[in-house]
């Protein structure tokens, strides 16, 4: 016998279209996620991340297109996309009049473990994500990140080998952010394929192998996180300057055209990170002028928008 | 493991769950036992002087006539609760992450009805023990106690997926709450309360025809020994019917919310 190693994409996505009613949603997208990677569909609100994330979790038919998610077709072989995924929706989907430890041991038994592996593996995970002191609590009573986390260790339950998260951090306090992202990594570590979806370019920067831009419901731009953000000129800093004359020699030393001599402003292109940052200091004392100011712009959905449509990322919410 | 197990299994988790529910918030339970037994203590009490002395009895012929009418219009409250919590299941994230997951569909119905049930029977006991205390004298034999828990089975059987359909359907769990009231009603509209000769016409018809009468004919048959004649034969045949519609029901909507 022979064993073929061939990395199969955990998702693979063509042509995929769903509208509801005469709205068209998602218009012929596609897509590949690698196994073992992380991807970010990064999109406004509107756009149609949510959508997405429904049909390829079986919770949603798609109009048209041909789509496998762990090898598998989402409507003929539902139970076996099931049985291979893990989804944490946009909103918590926790039973809230159950305790943290009680929502647990109820994903354990639905995932059929068996009474000591399934109370191994709930005990794991509640150390894991810091919930000891709030297992025995009602998941009502939890703050919003906790709530996430207790979402998140709900999804986790049955191992699956590729999950689905929907904004994770939307809501959530930079602090829970960061540890989200912390526990994404960990996942990541484990061989875990993620999907996941954000409003935030910093997150997927920060989580994300490949980011897919959608805006109306296509694709407008896809690639890793580098490849993407050379091509959004949004990051650069600002520094002030006491005099014209220090604005100007800091131009010509820097070599930057972008200057506001009302503002006494200059406008240096850069990523923001320290060692750029260093980078500029260090040349300006070579010429012995120090800005008085310094404020730092890193590139956001609105400048990948920009970048990539022309237009400021805009929010397509329905008036209802 | 097979499918049937599967199925049994997921089932068995779910009504877990709904217990955990049950016991974590005993209120509800007490309310739904509440209603029913200030009903049964104004209309004897208050009520049950004038309207026993036209049974030909006093208050206790009465009490006796009230009862089978109270324990129908306790399920009948009771399963306006069920429609609330499988309307809270199905407009918060839970049912999308039991949806996603690979379990059998219905169980989670499933544990609802079975949940419910357990509840009924809690608040069962409850009203016919206070109906005992004030003067209830029930003449049925072991066996005959043994079909009243079988007719109280079939109906709490067939209600409760009759609500859950209609937890499902509701756009809220506000409108969850409001639809199931008029099965509350309708011990009221037959022999529940009065006996049905002295309503205008239409009432009387209504009230002869819709599916609590004959399940109420028949627990007082077997309660108190009046006569059944076919009324056992169709209150089991619309237990039967409304099960099966509903469950059908209730199924495929579920199966459609999934989907849009
Ligand atoms: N069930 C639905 N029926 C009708 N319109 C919907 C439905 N779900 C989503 N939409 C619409 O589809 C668009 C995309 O929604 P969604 O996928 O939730 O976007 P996102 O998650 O990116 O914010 C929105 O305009 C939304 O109003
Ligand atoms: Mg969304």
């Amino acid at each position: 016998m022979s064993t073929t190693v061939t990395t199969r994409p955990a998702v693979s996505v063509a042509g995929l279209r769903k509208s509801f009613g005469t709205k068209t949603v998602l218009d012929g997208i596609d897509l590949t996620v690698t196994e073992g990677t992380v991807f970010a569909l990064l999109g406004p609100n509107g756009a149609g991340k949510t959508t997405m994330v429904r049909i390829l979790a079986t919770l949603l038919e798609a109009d048209g297109g041909s789509i496998r998610v762990a090898g598998h077709d989402p409507v003929r072989e539902a139970d076996a996309v099931r049985a291979a995924i893990g989804l944490t929706g946009q909103f918590a989907a926790v039973d809230k009049l159950l305790t943290v430890r009680e929502n647990l041991r109820l994903m354990a038994d639905l995932n059929r473990l068996g009474r000591t592996e399934g109370r191994r593996r709930v005990d794991r995970l509640i150390q894991r994500f810091d919930l000891i002191e709030s297992a025995p609590k009602p998941v009502s009573q939890l703050s919003g990140g906790q709530q996430r986390r207790v979402d998140l260790a709900m999804t986790l339950v049955g191992n699956p080998r590729l999950i689905f998260l929907d904004e994770p951090t939307t809501g959530l306090d930079p602090r829970s952010r960061v540890e989200m992202w912390q526990i994404v990594r960990e996942l990541v570590a484990e061989g875990v394929t993620v999907f996941l979806t954000t409003q935030y370019l910093e997150e997927a920067d920060q989580l994300a192998d490949r980011i897919a831009v959608l805006d109306h419901g296509r694709i407008v731009a896809e690639g890793t996180p580098d490849e993407l953000k050379r091509q959004i000129p949004g990051g650069h800093l600002v520094l002030r300057f006491a005099d014209p004359g220090a604005l100007r020699t800091a131009a010509a030393v820097l070599n930057v055209t972008n200057r506001d001599e009302n503002a006494l402003t200059l406008q240096v292109p850069s990523d923001g990170d320290i060692a750029s940052l260093r980078a500029v200091l260090a040349t300006l004392d070579g010429v012995h002028v120090a800005p008085d100011h310094l404020t730092i712009h890193t590139p956001d959905l609105d400048d990948v928008f920009f970048a990539f449509t022309g237009n400021p990322a805009s929010t397509d919410e329905e008036t209802r | 493991m097979t499918t049937l197990a599967h199925t049994l299994t997921d089932s068995r988790t779910m009504f877990r769950r709904q217990l955990l529910h049950l016991r974590r918030y005993p209120s509800l339970t007490v309310m739904l036992i509440g209603l029913p037994v200030i009903f049964l203590l104004l209309f004897v009490y208050v009520f049950g002087g004038a309207v026993g002395a036209g049974l030909g009895g006093g208050r206790d012929a009465y009490v006796d006539y009230l009862t089978p009418g109270i324990l129908l219009f306790t399920v009948a409250g009771a399963v306006a609760g069920t429609a609330i919590s499988v309307a809270m299941d199905m407009t918060e994230g839970i049912v999308d992450r039991f949806r996603s997951m690979a379990i059998a569909r219905a169980s989670v119905l499933t544990g609802h009805v079975l949940g419910s049930m357990v509840q009924i029977f809690i608040a069962l006991f409850a009203v016919l023990g206070v109906a005992l205390l004030i003067g209830f004298r029930p003449t049925a034999t072991p066996l005959e106690w043994l079909a009243v828990a079988g007719v109280l089975t079939a109906t709490s059987f067939a209600l409760t997926w009759f609500a859950v359909a209609l937890g499902i359907v509701a756009d809220s769990v506000e409108t969850a709450s409001n639809t199931p009231m008029f099965l509350s009603l309708l011990p009221f509209l037959g022999s529940g309360f009065v006996p049905t000769d002295t309503m205008p016409t239409a009432l009387r018809l209504f009230g002869e025809y819709q599916p609590f009468t004959p399940i109420i004919e028949t627990l007082r048959g077997l309660l108190l020994g009046t006569g059944i004649g076919n009324s056992a034969a169709i209150a089991l045949g619309w237990c039967a019917g409304i099960s099966l519609l509903s469950y059908v029901w209730a199924k495929r909507k579920y199966n459609k919310r999934a989907a849009s």
